[in-house]
């Protein structure tokens, strides 16, 4: 079994000790979506405000809340600082890129994503060598992508 | 080891240990230490051997062909039946009906008894500390017929607090609670409530899941109704578990799932079904795992069910207290403390790690807990957490997995520092 080094890397450590954008978005104007890991009772609710429409749109704020285990919740905070500002565009590739590290398929798409960076992302490389816990770390992903499809508030 | 701190038990232990082949396993150089057992048990080779030896000598259709080979696997199919009788002391092996596990008894019988006998405004009442399996399946029943479902509560020790039952019970048409709590160990009093059910005129329904892997049942001293609990926790294969009813009941009772088996004559216009059990078990049941269960059955006779539960008493108590000496307030142990009233299930907090956490970090160690909700979301909102890591004890363990647990938990707070 590879050495739980490989999994709690001191940087997933320390977005699990103090999280990143923790707390609510009135909605609306915020979109949002909740997530459950119905294995493990993780609950997740990820807020997006969006700025714009289609691809171009700019992710000006995000935030994130709920409960879970070290893993589910530093990659919902590390994804929280990596998704702030971006296009959703821009976003969308990230989640392919991230789910692409974590062994899931995502239609092909790695090569046109293959540069983009996912900086402390890559510290979540080691869940991989745990498949119980890739769940936990794709928890929020899934999730944001919920959120950006929700329809736009009015 | 174990064996040696028993002072009562004449049972050799270390060969009880010995009869479970997977114990034997070791993955990274080292032997499993299996405490999941509240989840499924693991099997002796008594039970492999029995299914094997079935598989390659006895398999044939049960029920429906004259050859002998195809009689003599009916004769063994029964013969479980009538070992799961006498396990729980039932009055027939009729009365026992094969499903697919404890959750399908439970359906079928909020699903048949319910739906023949429930109408909009009658009340079921339930506890806080159900399985989602006896949740579930009622609040399917209430979308379906506007029933009103009533929860009794807990005390502060995880016990259920009985002060207002007779309240809940007035007027309700059915009690249906755990006799073993799959999250708090709680073992509850299950002969009073059925008797305080029948007093409110209400149906007695006992999930004994946890249960009767682990105590002597005697539905007859219960004086219960209907009685649901599964095979893959007592030693015996997944894919097969066990109803019990009171006969008239069960004869009263519409079939649930239909097809073969199940009936005594179809025609163009309709059909009538069989005597009960074949009443409620339509197609070709589990016929290998019913052997298997009847093969568990006898090997938990041969120990004696009643030193199984002093085995346990005896190890609960030794990790109540090692834990908690061990480690002070660092870990908050839920339910009861008393072993009297409480099996060999502890769901813990360990210094505010996730419990997916705990598990991962006792997973390298090779120690297996389960970590999450348990199907037991209600009662873990009521206890104010998302999940609990969990540990359950069986018949197979002894002191050393125990400690490993204990020494294992200290590897969770050198990662985590907290």
């Amino acid at each position: 079994m590879p050495g739980l080094e490989d999994l709690y890397r001191e940087i997933i450590l320390d977005h699990y000790r103090t999280p990143r954008n923790r707390g609510e978005l009135p909605v609306p104007p915020a979109r949002h979506a909740e997530g459950h890991n119905p294995l493990c009772g993780d609950e997740i609710t990820v807020y997006l405000d969006v700025d714009g429409d289609g691809d171009d749109a700019i992710v000006s704020d995000v935030k994130v809340s709920g409960q879970g285990c070290s893993i589910s919740q530093s990659s919902a905070s590390m994804m929280s600082a990596a998704v702030k500002g971006k296009s959703v565009g821009e976003v969308r590739g990230l989640v392919r890129r991230f789910k692409s590290m974590m062994s899931i398929d995502t239609d092909g798409a790695e090569q046109a994503d293959a540069d983009i960076s996912l900086g402390d992302l890559e510290a979540l490389q080691g869940v991989v060598k745990f498949p119980v816990r890739i769940k936990c770390a794709t928890l929020a992903w899934n999730t944001l992508t919920e959120a950006l499809a929700s329809s736009d508030p009015d | 080891m174990s064996g040696t701190n028993t002072t009562t038990s004449s049972t050799d232990w270390a060969a009880i240990r010995a009869d479970f082949p997977i114990l034997r396993r070791e993955i990274d150089g080292a032997p499993i230490v299996y405490l999941d057992s509240g989840n499924t048990s693991q099997k002796p080779r008594q039970v492999i051997e029995a299914m094997d030896d079935f598989l390659r000598t006895g398999y044939a259709p049960i029920n429906r062909s004259a050859y002998r080979l195809a009689g003599w696997a009916t004769d063994r199919y029964e013969g479980a039946r009538a070992a799961v009788a006498r396990l729980i002391n039932a009055p027939s092996a009729d009365e026992i009906v094969f499903t697919k596990n404890a959750t399908e008894s439970m359906n079928l019988i909020a699903s048949s008894w319910g739906g023949a006998n429930l109408r909009e405004g009658d009340a079921v009442v339930l506890t806080h500390m159900e399985h989602h399996a006896n949740i579930v399946p009622w609040q399917m029943l209430a979308e379906r017929q506007g029933i009103e479902l009533r929860w009794v509560p807990l005390t502060e020790d995880g016990q259920l607090d009985l002060a207002d039952l007779d309240q809940l019970l007035d007027g309700a048409k059915a009690f249906s609670f755990t006799a073993m709590s799959n999250v708090l160990g709680t073992i509850t009093p299950v002969a009073e409530l059925c008797r305080r059910a029948h007093d409110a005129g209400a149906l007695a329904i006992v999930d004994a899941c946890q249960y009767v892997p682990h105590n002597v049942t005697d539905v007859q001293v219960w004086d219960a109704d209907l009685v649901a609990f599964s095979s893959h926790k007592m030693v015996g294969p997944s894919g097969i578990g066990c109803l019990w009813g009171r006969m008239e009941l069960l004869d009263a009772m519409p079939p649930f799932i239909g097809g073969g088996n199940m009936i005594a004559d179809v025609r163009l216009d309709g059909f009538t079904t069989a005597p009960v059990p074949a009443k409620f078990e339509a197609g070709t049941p589990p016929i290998v795992e019913a052997i298997g269960l009847g093969a568990a059955v006898e090997y938990l006779e041969g120990i004696g069910m009643a030193e199984i539960r002093r085995h346990e008493m005896d190890l609960t108590r030794y990790a109540l207290d090692t834990l908690t000496e061990r480690y002070g307030d660092d870990i908050r142990i839920h339910g009861p403390d008393n072993v009297e009233v409480r099996g060999g299930v502890l769901s813990f907090e360990f210094r505010d790690i996730h419990p997916h956490d705990v598990s991962q970090v006792l997973d390298e160690r090779n120690v297996c807990v389960r970590a999450g909700h348990h199907c037991a979301k209600p009662l873990m909102r009521l206890l104010g957490v998302n999940a609990t890591a969990r540990a359950s004890l069986y018949l197979y363990n002894d002191r050393s997995d125990v400690d490993a647990l204990a020494d294992a938990l200290d590897g969770a707070t050198d990662i985590f520092g907290l």
